[in-house]
């Protein structure tokens, strides 16, 4: 998981080398080591960039003030401090000429953000656009943010887009938190939906966010599942490791060294969407956060691929996901107002040469979680997918060092992520505050340049 | 120490791997991954994971200096909550099953509701140390204050002698004798014959292939490292074929032979008790109740009595207090280390002298049902890993119990220094 080329850059010895030959210097990303904190942008300058008519800029404001940032409408009085955050209410972009407030509010500070800084556009959904050109300019936008996101990338800058119903201002505060906080750090280009189709909660803490949750992580003894149940321990969840049994020890170890408890299964057997849900009635009563992680991986090209490499990819990745969903929304195992995450892939997105089966089921989780979502929405219930890029794991150590080498550098930050950033963003959509989310696919890539 | 009126104390549930002999299929494992991979096999089995238990006890016999944790070591890697408390005891091979009437005496007397009794044992990862004279120099250095004493202590590791290493030996310290050897006197004693050594042998083959053809042991053992059965077990064996072997311990006229002991084994095995409450509230089954444990010791010093014969002690003081006969029994599980001993044993209660003199009663205790002994066999046909012994026989006599919807079992199990560790067990 070491990355030479940042190692090369921060050796006093070889840093001159590597820029003489012109390689690129990838910025240290910031990274949160413990769960959120009640005021995570204490010290911060927050700007807040408005369009005339817009309707997300009180809550905004509202959002970063409650998270502890000094919020400014410009730099001008800043003293030369640089801005961290800069959130820009979009939504009274109507007109092609509306689009000139962006590069009012963008044009002066772009040179005056700090490096990790976060950017967050929030702007009017096509839906409610009412005519082709507001549709047409709101879609636009994200033209923008994506620009906005590579100028800023090699500084750790990432800059994300939220299309927000008019109805679902009251749902930003979450989002505000996240995407303008450090564990967004490997989350940059997103553009995702925010609307009022989940009922508000009833409670809504941002710190401990998940205190008293009960969540199953599948594929939980190493890498992103790994680190997805390591991150909902630190928010206070109780979270229940599943693995198959050849993969025991590190199952094992992970749940000692975390605090979760162990389980040993194969998803993918006829029986086990009733024997999961035996087992979090009888012992939880119900469930409250179900993360699919579990996947594997059988590459060959199509001309090669083996019948059950194809079926198993296609069972373990997609049926098993939604065989268990199934089972748990019918028998009402997974509680109101619970959180289901999917991981789907990059290359579910772009296509990848030798993974038509693992394209596949990795895809349809995406058509999955949008199906999904308006059927669980009354009941509180959010579904999404989220798809990780290059993210360093022992899987990819083992990568030949040339596409490793390309693989990590292409995205706006010119370095892969840690299985510490992909739970990042699935832990948020496992919180309370996530409800105005629901589903959408969001990528954890850094910006990255395959299937953007 | 007791809270509220004694409880009964039921057995759960079980687990084990298969019995592998020495230096086979578990040739590259220890105790700590077998103990604990069989404990992960229980919680998984009764869905323990996370579950605070009241306690784990079990240990091993032959074990690593590294392991003196070994039972809480393993619990921690179990699934169990981290806060289950365990310990390890150690009493030869009667250790299974001391750690289960341990276990079960906090049950009955309601400090804990709940608890797992395990043992494992290896003799394919013996604990080989350093000799006696390498250990004091290296001890001798690690004292010394200057580095000029370091250096003088230090010469004690140029002596050869120090470089030989200090093996696990298979003897009685105080007779340096084997306890194979101990065996043959004692069956020369009571004039056991051969014949019917291999007899009970092949008896015990037997029935343990049948039990596993028909599936009695499926939710018992769970598959490991490429094994389903013990494969100490030979089905298609004879009388013919073990009257081919020579004896062991004694050339001339021994009787004991490999085919009529227990070969050295690796295996681990592991009990749930719990009180009836418990296993209520966890929707858990009752397969037999465990309602008397008794232990006794003999002297075997100059064989002033046979080194394996404990249980003859043990097991008429326990059926005295119950006021019970030998023959209130369905099943009897008595641990075949030797056919000799099992044979031994019941020839001791047969014996109007030895029942007289030694046990001080009026007639002997009589002599029991062969076809009640060991019906789904025993040590000679699933290899004896010492400590795991007693968790097999306890799971095996339960779960026999419960198929026969009630009865009652004694179990006998023999130890070194003079050892028999036994129980009764009701349904």
């Amino acid at each position: 998981m070491s990355d030479l080329l940042m190692k090369l850059n921060r050796n006093r010895a070889t840093a001159p080398i590597v820029k003489a030959l012109g390689l690129p210097n990838p910025v240290q990303l910031a990274r949160a080591e413990g769960g959120y904190e009640a005021r995570p942008f204490s010290g911060k300058i927050a700007l807040l960039g408005r369009t005339s008519n817009g309707y997300a800029a009180e809550s905004l404001s509202a959002a970063l003030r409650s998270a502890g940032a000094e919020v400014l409408s410009s730099l001008e009085g800043a003293d030369g401090r640089h801005a961290d955050i800069v959130v820009m209410d979009a939504t009274g972009c109507r007109l092609p000429a509306d689009y000139r407030a962006l590069y009012d509010t963008f044009h002066p500070v772009m040179r005056r953000m700090s490096r990790n800084g976060r950017v967050l556009i929030v702007a009017a959904t096509s839906e409610d656009a009412g005519n082709a050109v507001a549709a047409a300019v709101a879609r636009g936008i994200e033209g923008f943010s994506r620009s906005v996101g590579k100028e800023l990338g090699k500084k750790g800058i990432s800059v994300n887009l939220a299309y927000a119903a008019r109805d679902a201002v009251d749902r930003l505060e979450g989002v505000v938190r996240f995407f303008c906080g450090t564990q967004a750090t490997y989350v940059s280009g997103q553009s995702f939906h925010v609307t009022s189709r989940v009922a508000r909660p009833e409670a809504l803490p941002y710190s401990k966010a998940l205190t008293g949750k009960v969540a199953l992580v599948t594929g939980g003894a190493r890498g992103i599942g790994m680190a997805t149940a390591e991150r909902l321990v630190q928010e206070g969840a109780c979270v229940v490791c599943l693995d198959v049994p050849s993969a025991a020890d590190a199952l094992h170890d992970t749940c000692t060294r975390i605090g979760a408890i162990p389980l040993m299964m194969d998803i993918s057997s006829p029986d086990a969407p009733a024997r999961l849900a035996e087992f979090f009635r009888d012992k939880f009563d119900g469930l409250d956060i179900l993360v699919h992680n579990a996947g594997i991986t059988r590459d060959r090209t199509l001309a090669n691929m083996k019948e059950h490499y194809w079926d198993m990819v296609v069972n373990i990745n997609f049926a098993a996901i939604a065989a268990i969903d199934d089972h748990f929304l019918a028998a009402k195992v997974l509680r109101d107002d619970a959180r289901i995450v999917c991981l789907s892939s990059i290359s579910g997105i772009s296509g990848n040469v030798g993974q038509t089966n693992y394209a596949a089921s990795k895809a349809a989780l995406i058509g999955y979680v949008a199906a999904r979502a308006p059927e669980v929405g009354s009941r509180g219930i959010c579904i999404n997918a989220v798809a990780p890029g290059f993210i360093e794991t022992p899987m990819t150590d083992e990568m030949p060092f040339i596409p490793r080498e390309v693989g990590r550098r292409l995205n706006s930050v010119m370095q892969g992520g840690k299985p510490r950033d992909a739970a990042e963003l699935i832990a948020f959509l496992c919180t309370p505050g996530a409800f105005g989310i629901s589903g959408d696919t969001i990528r954890v890539c850094g910006q990255g340049l395959m299937g953007a | 120490m007791h809270y509220g009126n004694p409880r009964r104390v039921a057995v759960v549930a079980a687990n084990r791997i298969p019995f592998a002999r020495s230096n086979t299929a578990y040739f590259e494992l220890g105790n700590q991954a077998m103990l604990t991979d069989t404990l992960r096999g229980l919680v998984q089995k009764c869905n323990l994971q996370g579950e605070l238990l009241g306690e784990v006890a079990g240990g091993a016999v032959m074990k690593h200096a590294r392991d003196w944790n070994l039972v809480r070591e393993s619990v921690l890697g179990s699934g169990l909550h981290p806060n289950t408390p365990a310990y390890d005891i150690q009493q030869a091979c009667g250790t299974g099953l001391e750690a289960a009437i341990l276990v079960a005496n906090k049950i009955a007397l309601g400090q804990i509701e709940a608890g797992i009794a395990c043992g494992t044992d290896t003799t394919s990862d013996a604990p080989v140390a350093v000799s006696r004279g390498m250990q004091r120099t290296l001890m001798k250095v690690n004292a010394a204050r200057s580095n000029g004493e370091k250096l003088k202590a230090a010469l004690g590791l140029a002596n050869p002698a120090n470089l030989i290493p200090e093996l696990p030996m298979n003897a009685e310290p105080r007779t340096g004798k084997s306890m194979g050897q101990h065996a043959q006197i004692t069956a020369h004693r009571y004039g056991i014959s051969r014949e019917d050594q291999d007899k009970l042998a092949l008896a015990s083959h037997q029935n343990l292939a049948k039990a596993y053809d028909e599936g009695f042991f499926d939710d018992l053992v769970m598959p490991y490292h490429g094994l389903v059965r013990d494969n100490n077990l030979r089905p298609d064996s004879s009388l013919e074929k073990m009257g081919k072997l020579s004896p062991a311990f004694d050339r001339k006229d021994g009787t004991i032979t490999a085919a009529n002991s227990s070969p050295l084994t690796d295996g681990a095995s592991a009990v749930l008790l719990a009180s009836e409450d418990w296993a209520k509230k966890k929707g858990l089954p009752i397969l037999a109740y465990l309602t008397a444990g008794e232990v006794a010791a003999v002297d075997f010093i100059d064989e002033r009595e046979g080194l394996l014969m404990a249980g003859a002690y043990a097991i008429p003081r326990m059926l005295q207090k119950r006021g019970l006969s030998l023959q209130d029994f369905d099943f009897y599980e008595i641990h075949e280390a030797f056919a000799s001993v099992v044979l031994c044993t019941m020839a001791a209660w047969e014996s109007a002298e030895f029942c007289r003199s030694k046990l001080g009663l009026d007639k002997p205790l009589g002599s029991i049902d062969r076809n009640k002994l060991n019906v789904k066999g025993s040590s000679i046909a699933t290899g004896h890993p010492f400590a795991a012994t007693g968790g097999r026989i306890v799971a095996t006599l339960a779960k026999i119990l419960d198929q026969a919807g009630g009865g009652r079992g004694l179990i006998s199990i023999c130890a070194a220094g003079g050892q028999g560790v036994t129980a009764i067990m009701e349904r």
